[in-house]
């Protein structure tokens, strides 16, 4: 009989724990149960999104992997060579430990790119936190950016961009989404599958310990609350380690011996090993007392589901392993063989010859699905009409100044430089464009290629409307790559949402996947691997619903990027969208909404056919060397991609339009689909040309400092010092 | 003539210098295993960054013990030319060939950027730039914060064996262009002979236009030149 206690830290429910007596026809036993309990764990058996990913556009000509069957998704760029990405989060350990959760999270997600075979070249990441002005905040948010920086350093792997956003919906519940990207060539793309019968299970690297144990199911599973008891479920990382195993499977991925690789992750062998037996149809037999450990008298219930990191799972030619061996004796590795892939359906585990457990690994892996539909059946989602109160309508210069600086000097705003100064972006000698720009661009060696990456998304947008909001935050990913003359060819996406057993938790993922739906099939761009974290609840409550998007893009090599920032004075400045101003609609989840309510509400408008055209129209100018920069209007409106513009070379801009009388929304709002660019005098007829169909201004000219509209000028010595000095508190 | 360059575990500017070397340059290195027995005739060994046995100790600190770097103090003690970058300026230190230690930067993080420096041209490493000549190479550690007793700083300054200073861009060498704390803005210094040249910052990371700028070719170009003449 089962334990309501167990149950609990097993996150398992009673419903399921009958389901599991009645697909077995008899009771599991404690290490069975424990095996339930990861492989049905929201992190392994994705039972409140499976159904909604089913649907998702995965697949282009481009893609060589199906979403979710490998340990990451890899896209053909071409010249034999594919790019191999994949995002995922460490929320909740690095809301306990921020430090070692922050850099076990950068740890895990780089396995699973060399799992695949190829090399790490890349990674970004996207962070969420509460204010800054509350220490405990503070302490989080610095210890995950020194746990990112302490691990991806060590490893030689740049971090060459990402984000940061604060808004109070974070506070007790950061989020840590790391993005890795690895190139390998095409035909030596390893899969996480043995062969046949016979193939033996190797398992490399750090011996395993008790630490971790009930992460996948503890700490990603429930609302957690009593975060401090779960302290020992957070792992503690070895990136020196972890460089070691990234040059031997490297090494080995070519050996005729090696079969499959497959990251030891969230659920340990228990997860790595089943996981892959089950997608090569095979069994598995696995012995516990063959497996290194750090610690005396472990239960074989503990080695089967520590979290140990920097452990990678091996599926091995039998009688071809001593090539393998020896590379990883170079390496100083520890290694050993831990079990056999059999015909048939059963893992077993056993400890020297006691046979401890003989589960159906199809029954393991059939984790429940719930229907999200039937939770929302009934849930009318509250809206709100957002309407500016009159005191931001009165046109005087000094309170207009007033929230201007107020908007410059937000921590989401300002430069993030003192964060990604702390990583490595010049590292593998492949950084063309660093941090701090609207995407990173990486070339690629041996080839005329470029690669541009974007991570984004805005959780404000998706609370006031998750459908909308998940268009726009693919929509904006996209356009942080076009600005820059790339063509977007892939996403990988990172869930971080709410509770889903609840009608808002459930109600957000349904309408985010329809938005994903709707953008993916309209930009007509794959999402080829993801995560998905759930549970997200803080003290307070639920995190604003956070699908963060990461987007590649490619271009060529020999095409001039246009910068962020203006270059030269006398340069025209052109507007392309439909209106420059922004308006009081667009003020709904803007920064300066929350400046001044604390709050994220009304309405958003988004018209995605527009904004594709908009982006291809960006990338033709760019194709064409028509432009000398190019930047989007997002956070903080029209105003701020003017000082960013004007940040980079620190120049000015004189535009031949009046402020309106409305000017918060019109300076502040942050209507969708709009691009600042600027040119050389002589391409204005070229352009003109190109965009003859498209809504397009010249609205004014670079100058040497200031920006200087008709009716009102505003300083830019001051709103770029106060730019660049960074967050309001040394982080 | 052949370029040797040691890869520690943990080592990761391997690949870098290799690519600068090979590829931009055109002329021929290859690794050294720390556990291979020679040096294998190499011309010129390179020590290059990375957090070699993950620097968990002091930096360097156990690299200097490896069996490796017998063979490197032995070919430095003859002469031979010998190139510490970032995690090898701290094994080099580590292994007495040259003198100092680089203790954790000045606001205790780890730091990444495009710094500047002047460059003092006496050395056979920096002999194709011009005296004072300003160049922009990026750096990348968490400890390059060089300190040197009194006697022995004074020494150093007094026979020229500083070549890199971190600078402003206009070459200001106040202590707000020194990014890590280092004593004299010290960013690179050789041994009396002015053969072992330790350098924090990474020339191999600014070799090539594409990368924002090929100030640091010129360090290997130099020595290069100046081994092949002598060859």
């Amino acid at each position: 009989m089962y334990n309501l206690e167990t149950l609990k830290e097993l996150a398992l429910t009673v419903h399921e724990y009958n389901s599991i007596v009645e697909k077995l026809k008899r009771e599991p036993n404690d290490l069975e149960l424990g095996l339930f309990g990861a492989l049905w764990s929201e992190h392994c058996g994705y039972k409140h999104t499976k159904k909604l990913l089913r649907n998702i556009k995965s697949t282009s000509n481009l893609t060589l992997t199906n979403a979710g069957e490998e340990n990451a998704g890899a896209i053909n760029i071409g010249d034999g060579k594919a790019i191999v990405m994949k995002i995922e989060s460490h929320n909740h350990p690095s809301a306990i430990e921020p430090y070692e959760g922050a850099a076990t999270g950068v740890g895990g997600i780089v396995r699973d790119i060399f799992a695949m075979g190829a090399r790490p070249i890349a990674l970004l990441n996207s962070l969420r936190f509460s204010n800054l002005e509350n220490d405990k905040n503070l302490e989080i948010a610095k210890g995950v950016v020194r746990g990112i920086s302490g691990y991806g350093n060590c490893l030689g792997i740049p971090n060459i961009g990402g984000e940061c956003f604060f808004d109070s919906c974070y506070e007790s519940n950061p989020l840590v989404n790391a993005m890795c990207i690895g190139i390998v060539d095409i035909d030596k793309i390893l899969s996480a599958k043995a062969e046949k019968p016979g193939d033996l299970l190797l398992l490399v690297g750090a011996e395993t310990g008790r630490d971790g144990i009930h992460g996948a199911s503890g700490l990603a599973s429930q609302n957690f609350e009593e975060t401090t008891e779960l302290r020992s479920a957070v792992q503690v990382g070895n990136p020196f380690l972890e460089k070691l195993l990234i040059e031997a499977c490297l090494e080995i991925s070519s050996l005729k011996g090696l079969v499959g690789m497959q990251d030891c992750g969230a659920a340990g062998i228990t997860s790595a090993a089943i996981e892959m037996a089950k997608r090569s149809n095979l069994g598995i037999n696995i012995d516990v007392s063959k497996v290194p450990t750090r610690e005396k008298n472990m239960t074989p219930y503990e080695i089967m589901l520590s979290e140990s990191q920097e452990r990678m799972l091996l599926a091995v030619t039998a009688n071809e392993e001593k090539e393998i061996f020896e590379v990883f004796d170079k390496w100083d590795l520890k290694c050993a063989i831990i079990g056999e892939f059999i015909e048939g359906d059963d893992a077993s585990v056993f400890n020297k010859n006691n046979l401890l457990s003989k589960t159906s690994i199809s029954v393991l892996t059939e984790a429940p699905e719930y229907d999200l539909e039937k939770i929302i059946i009934g849930f009318k989602p509250k809206k709100h009409t957002f309407k500016l109160e009159k005191k931001y309508l009165s046109f005087e210069k000094q309170i207009i100044d007033k929230y201007l600086n107020k908007i410059i000097k937000s921590n989401n705003i300002v430069s993030k430089k003192s964060i990604y100064q702390k990583y490595d972006h010049h590292v593998q000698t492949n950084t063309v464009i660093e941090p701090g720009q609207d995407a990173a661009i990486i070339r690629i060696k041996g080839t005329d290629k470029m690669l541009l990456f974007s991570c984004d998304g805005n959780s404000r947008y998706c609370h006031i409307d998750p459908k909308i909001g998940a268009e726009i935050s693919i929509a904006e990913a996209c356009r942080n790559v076009s600005v820059m003359g790339g063509n977007p060819i892939a996403i990988t996406d990172g869930l971080n949402f709410g509770d889903p057993t609840t009608p808002r938790g459930a109600y957000e993922l349904i309408e985010t996947f329809k938005g994903f739906n709707s953008a993916c099939e309209k930009f007509n761009i794959p999402i080829i691997s993801g995560n998905a974290s759930l549970f997200n609840e803080g003290h307070v409550s639920s995190i604003y619903p956070t699908p963060i998007i990461g987007v590649m893009g490619i271009m060529n090599k020999t095409n001039k990027i246009p910068s962020l920032g203006f270059n030269k004075i006398g340069d025209l400045v052109g507007l392309l969208g439909k209106k420059f101003w922004g308006s009081t609609k667009g003020l709904s989840g803007s920064e300066f909404q929350n400046i001044i309510s604390n709050n994220s509400n009304g309405e958003l408008i988004f018209d995605i056919d527009y904004e594709i055209i908009l982006q291809k129209q960006i990338r033709t100018l760019a194709d064409n060397n028509l432009i000398e920069s190019a930047h989007d209007t997002s956070l903080g409106g029209i105003i701020v991609s003017l000082i960013k513009a004007c940040n980079s070379k620190h120049l000015g801009v004189e535009i031949n339009k009046h402020l309106p009388e409305d000017w918060a929304s019109a300076m502040f709002g942050e209507d969708q689909s709009r691009v600042i660019f600027s040119f050389k005098a002589n391409n204005k007829e070229k352009i003109a040309k190109v965009l003859a169909d498209f809504d397009w201004e010249e609205i004014g000219m670079v100058t040497s400092k200031d920006i200087i509209f008709k009716n009102i000028t505003f300083e830019t010595d001051n709103l770029l010092k106060n730019y660049n000095k960074g967050f309001s508190t040394k982080l | 003539m052949k370029i040797g360059i040691v890869v520690f575990p943990g080592t990761w500017s391997d690949r870098d210098t290799f690519y600068a070397l090979n590829e931009v340059i055109k002329i021929n290195s290859e690794y050294i295993w720390h556990k291979d027995q020679s040096l294998n005739n190499c011309d010129f060994i390179i020590l290059p960054g990375g957090f070699s046995y993950g620097d968990y100790l002091r930096t360097g600190a156990i690299a200097s013990f490896s069996p490796i770097m017998e063979k490197v103090i032995e070919f430095s003690k003859q002469g031979g030319p010998v190139l510490g970058i970032c995690n090898g300026f701290q094994i080099l230190c580590e292994s007495n060939l040259l003198p100092g230690i680089l203790i954790k930067n000045k606001n205790l993080d780890f730091i990444c950027e495009r710094s500047f420096l002047k460059v003092n041209n006496q050395s056979i490493y920096s002999d194709q730039y011009k005296q004072n000549e300003i160049i922009n190479i990026p750096i990348s550690h968490g400890e390059g914060n060089f300190q040197l007793d009194k006697y022995n700083l004074d020494k150093l300054e007094e026979e020229e064996r500083i070549i890199f200073r971190y600078s402003s861009q206009s070459g200001d060498e106040t202590e707000s262009y020194n990014p890590n704390g280092s004593v004299n803005n010290i960013a690179g210094i050789v041994n009396s002979k002015g053969n072992v040249l330790g350098m924090m910052p990474h020339p191999e990371k600014a070799s090539e236009k594409i990368l924002g700028g090929e100030d640091g070719k010129r360090i290997f170009t130099s020595i290069i030149e100046n081994i092949s003449q002598n060859v």
